[in-house]
């Protein structure tokens, strides 16, 4: 990819992401109502809610949280760019985990007892994650020898054949990215839990508005990691890529409306045991036939 | 226009109810009426809350709590108050801990009567209060400087 097409990916992402996120949070809840035989929010309702926070009177527990978030926005905005960028897949990765760490510090520094508890259920989360996606960034590696998303997404072969269990795992981990039940325990986008609202209970205002936002940029990026399993060098395979991202999406709805939240032990233990079992064994057959 | 009214979250309190009127509101969210069409959401939060609906009357345990909900939560606000009980204090009004309604302790903008009040009554009495959001969310823009002092006001 050239400096060109690198402009181009990021333009289009910052542009275009936050409002395909919106649409997609707006048929998520959509689907979802239906799903619970109820008709349903408006599709931009989202929108209606992002503008309705940005009117509403701005409180903050203390100065330095307003900064963290941001810094949260900035990152996963950086992260997203030099993915579309056609950046380094590495690079990707851990700057996602700064973004949400700053996530993490400005629940932490508002001292209210259900964002510490949030903000600790985040990190337990980031523990069950994390070594997923570190085996889907190597797997790429050894597939195409090289991290850079340029190259994976213009190589000749297509991820999914030779990384299926992967794949599998990677979404498996996706389902706690995307905050979706059963693993929603940081903090959910239904009404009532346990937690007030975990991880955001102290945001209000503009300063949750940034966070909504930051979501659907970041929630786009991650079905960019789904689309670079299907993505190559031939030219039906991005319309492909984006018909398995959407299913990959509606997958993720029905699983969140079919399960009950898990205790936080259950989601390290499963999401290790299917990194172990999907991710480890795909590393090993990858490792021999190439 | 305010989007204020287009995605009002509400925060629900049970002040002394006899839970009748907390089964009629949790009601509004099943299928049979489905609230979230408005884009109404019950949130657990006030500080993320528009409209604070509460039920039952206020007794002398939950002044504070009452009082430190309605204070948390951000401008443009409603409260509504659900039920006579709320409105009054209803058949409790007697007790020897009961304040009266809701309006002893903070102001109300709706009141919805009822023993208990219907769902329908209660999405009647929401859909009230969202011209009562426009209106202090109108008046928000229009003296910016007026907050500003009773802000101050109020810190000092
Ligand atoms: S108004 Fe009637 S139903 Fe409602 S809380 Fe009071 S006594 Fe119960």
């Amino acid at each position: 990819m050239n400096l060109t097409t690198s402009i181009i990916g990021i333009a289009a992402y910052l542009i275009l992401a936050p409002i395909a996120g919106g649409l997609l949070a707006g048929i998520d809840r959509k689907i979802s109502a239906r799903m619970q035989g109820r008709f349903g929010p408006p599709i931009l309702q989202p929108f209606y809610d992002f503008f309705k926070l940005l009117e509403k009177e701005p409180i903050t527990v203390n100065r330095v949280q307003d900064f963290y978030v941001m810094c949260f926005f900035i990152f996963i905005v950086i992260t997203g760019c030099l993915f579309f960028a056609g950046g380094d897949l590495l690079l990707i990765i851990f700057s996602l985990t700064l973004a949400s760490i700053f996530l993490v510090i400005a629940a932490f520094s508002s001292n209210s007892p259900y964002a510490q508890i949030g903000a600790e259920r985040e990190l337990l989360q980031m523990m069950a994650y994390e070594p997923m996606v570190l085996i889907t960034a190597v797997g790429f590696y050894i597939l195409n020898g090289s991290f850079n998303i340029s190259d994976i997404v213009s190589s000749q072969v297509m991820g999914i054949q030779y990384l299926p269990g992967i794949f599998i795992g990677f979404v498996y981990i996706l389902t706690i990215k995307l905050r979706k039940s059963p693993f929603d325990l940081s903090m959910s986008h239904h009404g009532h839990q346990e937690l007030v609202k975990g991880l955001t209970t102290e945001f209000s205002g503009k300063t949750m508005a940034v966070i909504e936002i930051a979501h659907w940029y970041e929630n786009i990026f991650l079905l960019g990691f789904v689309y670079l399993f299907f993505a190559n060098s031939l030219a039906w395979s991005p319309v492909l890529a984006v018909v398995v991202c959407l299913a990959t999406y509606f997958l993720e709805i029905l699983i969140d409306n079919s399960y009950a939240r898990m205790k936080w032990q259950f989601a390290i233990n499963a999401s290790w045991i299917v990194a172990i079992t999907f991710g480890f064994v795909n590393l090993l057959v990858l490792y021999f036939i190439s | 226009m305010s989007y204020v009214t287009k995605s009002p979250w509400i925060i629900h309190y049970d002040g002394s109810s006899c839970n009748g009127c907390d089964i009629e509101v949790l009601a509004c969210l099943t299928p049979m009426y489905d609230v979230e069409r408005f884009g109404i959401i019950n949130t657990g939060n006030p500080k993320h809350a528009d409209i604070f609906l509460v039920t039952g009357s206020v007794n002398e345990q939950n002044i504070t709590v009452v009082k430190l909900i309605y204070e948390q939560m951000p401008e443009p606000k409603v409260v509504v108050a659900i039920g006579i009980c709320a409105t009054s204090g209803g058949i409790f009004k007697e007790c020897y801990n009961i304040m009266g309604g809701i309006d002893t302790v903070i102001p109300v903008d709706v009141y919805v009567p009822g023993c208990a009040a219907r769902p329908e009554a209660i999405i009647d009495g929401v859909v009230k209060g969202l011209g009562v959001l426009a209106e202090k969310r109108a008046a928000m823009d229009q003296k910016p400087a007026v907050a500003a002092e009773v802000k101050e006001k109020e810190e000092a």
